[in-house]
């Protein structure tokens, strides 16, 4: 495991640190033509919805910019073709927003070495693929705080799309946030295995209900849970985007993404010629990651706790993953004062104490 | 003066009718898709020609639209096979799973240096997991009379769970960062692509495996009698055909093409095997085995026609800016009036004027539906 971490470490350093690609020449707003690829249709009312606003969002902010995408591409050799026909209608900058894109973005962008591609989630890059995603797990631990405080009976449900570590990430944030607030809740975990299937993510979050949880937070891509929690009674914390539509009266708040922060930092490198392979991670200094209103019920105590837990990751004295953290059998995994490295973060694999669940190994 | 309208069955198709319907039904599907597409405020003209432009119009179109036709003449074989003999397999797409599941199992166990021992390890990998997914639901349906819908369609799930267990458990890739894939598989077992395209070798599987087919199915005894079998399974049991031997051999058969299908999908384009890679071609094939009308060799057409429509409609969100609910009502629309234009085919519409007032009520056998 040791010897793992320290390759994970000299691998992202390499990544992180590795600014040996030279800058790509600049490229006119007009002929940048930016295509996304999207894993679901722009309706799902989370995930690639949430991304869709943020690409019109760097539209706005660059006057003369033109942008396409293409909906619910499938993760398979589908999506190389896609991003072909996107190049070769003109995109100079292909985005594409799911992880299992990866193989089929790296081989398009060797055929095709003047593109700029930035893969979301994933982590092979190369001289014109760069990577983004988001600290979304500083949110996540915001949300928790919120849930924590509102459960009555310290049984809190989650249902996770995959058990990958994105996933992973954000079921231990929030059920620090959780513990923070509640030292006694715990968080029951579902697979539902897929981002997107409405009827699934239902069902998990029934299933959760059911099984004695008031507070329900989730990891898929559409606000499915949420209406389960708004029929069931119980308060739910959406994800992506600010899902209080689906549960008017039991939405507490979600963590949500700004796209468009990283589309339009992408898009102002490209213009000024400063463009080249990174792997961006911002978080809720930024303002890529953030917190959706709160619902009504949310009093102000616990609002001032959140505020209170955002200044210290804003400000850089703390961060979500902070020593000591215990795993589920009790064993220290992050010892004391110290803080887990991106790298561990990004491969995390493990459940934090407080979690009721299994990671299928 | 009445008129009556009637609905006959035909007895024969008048020859040219056979070729004036499909153009036909083209014809009313795109003009009713350009309605549609008049209404979104797209020119209807230049959305066609994107279409065609973008799957036929250069080298690189026509191979992605190979690319794309050759998982689905596979399949749409296999389900032709079990059409024929009027068995229902759903389980296209779970059959692929499993030749998939099977062929990334021979690459991490079995992986030999040779290319085409490597290849023929797979193949025969793929066909045997495939066909024994297909011929479970046959032997169930053969032996107790179970629906072989309900079970094909089932096993599809299981399939796609087993591919999930792997992915995510005992074969998931060390150096992967815990996402659910497999390791990269070794040159070796990756099919060669062809002319500097992605068409990989599976072509000549999807050419060859309809010929072999139609000539079986026409020329050889079998052929005959699955053929017989599907009509009539009583008559064919009384000449002494095993309708259980056959309805498992068969859908061993379907499963197996299905199966091998999947080995070309993930030797030859994937290059791993991660979740979500078919992209429904299991599905999509009995669409192509019907508009093919069961026939093996139409099918490497209807495929071919298929990958237009799926290429082009991708074509259309990145030129015309359509979002995809637009393009699959597009290609729906097609679809249906393709599928629709059967009934006239099977059917006649006679319309005739008789004098004076009704006497009586339509007649019930006028009315045919009921």
């Amino acid at each position: 495991m040791k010897k793992i971490t320290l390759l994970l470490f000299v691998f992202f350093s390499l990544v992180l640190c590795g600014a040996a690609w030279a800058a790509f020449p600049p490229i006119p707003v007009e002929e940048i033509n930016p295509g996304f690829v999207y894993i679901g249709p722009i309706g799902d009312g989370g995930y690639s919805f949430m991304h869709d606003v943020g690409r019109r969002e760097m539209e706005k902010a660059f006057p003369g910019l033109k942008s396409n995408y293409v909906e619910s591409v499938p993760e398979g050799p589908d999506a190389a073709r896609v991003m072909e026909s996107l190049v070769r209608n003109g995109s100079k900058v292909i985005f594409a927003n799911s992880f299992g894109y990866m193989d089929f973005v790296i081989d398009v962008a060797k055929k095709f070495p003047e593109i700029i591609f930035m893969h979301c989630s994933g982590y092979k890059t190369a001289e014109n693929v760069g990577t983004y995603f988001g600290r979304m797990y500083q949110a996540r631990y915001l949300s928790g705080l919120v849930a924590g405080s509102m459960t009555k009976k310290n049984v809190l449900g989650y249902v996770g799309a995959y058990p990958i570590p994105e996933v992973i990430r954000g079921i231990n944030a929030f059920t620090l946030g959780v513990r923070h607030a509640n030292p006694k809740a715990e968080v029951k975990v579902v697979w539902i295995f897929s981002w997107l299937d409405p009827g699934k993510e239902k069902e998990a979050a029934k299933a959760l209900i059911d099984s004695g949880a008031d507070v329900i937070g989730m990891h898929a891509d559409t606000g499915a849970a949420p209406q389960a929690a708004e029929e069931a009674g119980v308060y739910v914390v959406g994800y992506n985007n600010d899902m209080s539509a689906y549960a008017p009266t039991k939405h507490l708040t979600a963590p949500i993404w700004d796209w468009g922060i990283v589309y339009k930092y992408t898009i102002d490198h490209v213009v000024k010629g400063t463009w080249k392979s990174e792997q961006l991670w911002q978080g809720l200094k930024e303002g890529m990651v953030d917190l959706a209103p709160y619902g009504k019920d949310v009093p102000d105590s616990v609002k001032k706790l959140v505020d209170s837990e955002r200044e210290k990751i804003v400000s850089g004295t703390w961060d979500v993953f902070h020593g000591p953290l215990k795993d589920q059998s009790g064993a220290v995994k992050v010892p004391e004062g110290q803080n887990m490295t991106d790298a561990e973060m990004l491969s995390m694999n493990w459940f934090v104490e407080g979690v009721k669940g299994e990671i299928p190994k | 003066m009445r008129m009556t309208v009637r609905i006959e069955p035909r007895l024969s198709v008048p020859p040219g009718l056979k070729l004036l319907i499909p153009l036909l039904s083209l014809g009313a599907a795109l003009f009713s898709g350009g309605i549609f597409l008049y209404f979104l405020g797209v020119s209807p003209l230049k959305a066609y020609s994107v279409i065609l432009k973008s799957s036929l119009g250069d080298s690189y179109g026509i191979s992605e639209t190979i690319v794309k036709a050759i998982p689905l003449t596979m399949a749409a074989i296999a389900v032709m096979l079990s059409f024929t003999m009027l068995i229902w397999n759903i389980g296209a797409e779970g059959q692929i799973f499993m030749g998939a599941i099977a062929t990334a199992a021979t690459v991490r166990y079995f992986s030999v240096d040779s290319r085409p021992a490597m290849y023929l390890l797979m193949f025969l990998a793929a066909g045997a997991a495939g066909g024994v997914w297909g011929a479970i639901a046959g032997y169930f349906r053969a032996k107790w009379n179970v629906n072989e819908i309900i079970t094909t369609l089932m096993l599809n799930y299981v399939a796609m769970n087993l591919l999930n267990y792997f992915v995510f458990g005992p074969w998931r890739d060390p150096s992967s960062l815990g996402f659910p894939m497999t390791a990269v598989f070794p040159d070796s077992a990756r099919l060669p692509f062809l002319w500097g395209t992605r068409i990989h070798t599976g072509l000549f599987l999807a050419l060859l495996l309809p010929l072999l087919f139609w000539g079986i199915l026409r020329y050889t005894r079998w052929g005959y009698e699955i053929r017989v079998m599907g009509e009539n399974p009583r008559a064919a049991s009384f000449a002494g055909m095993s309708y259980l031997k056959n309805v498992v051999l068969v859908m061993f058969l379907s499963g197996a093409i299905a199966g091998i299908a999947g080995m070309g999908e993930l030797a030859g384009l994937q290059g791993r095997l991660q979740h979500g890679f078919s992209g429904g071609y299991g599905y999509t094939a009995i669409i192509v085995a019907w508009l093919a009308r069961l026939h093996p060799l139409a099918i490497v057409l209807v495929s071919f026609l298929m990958g237009i429509l799926l290429v082009g409609g991708e074509t259309l969100q990145i030129v015309m800016r359509l979002p995809l609910s637009s393009v699959m009502v597009l290609q729906g629309l097609i679809l249906f009036f393709v599928l629709g234009g059967e009934f006239f085919r099977k059917f006649r519409i006679r319309i005739r004027f008789l004098k004076g007032a009704p006497t009586e009520p339509l007649r019930e056998e006028s009315q045919p539906w009921k």
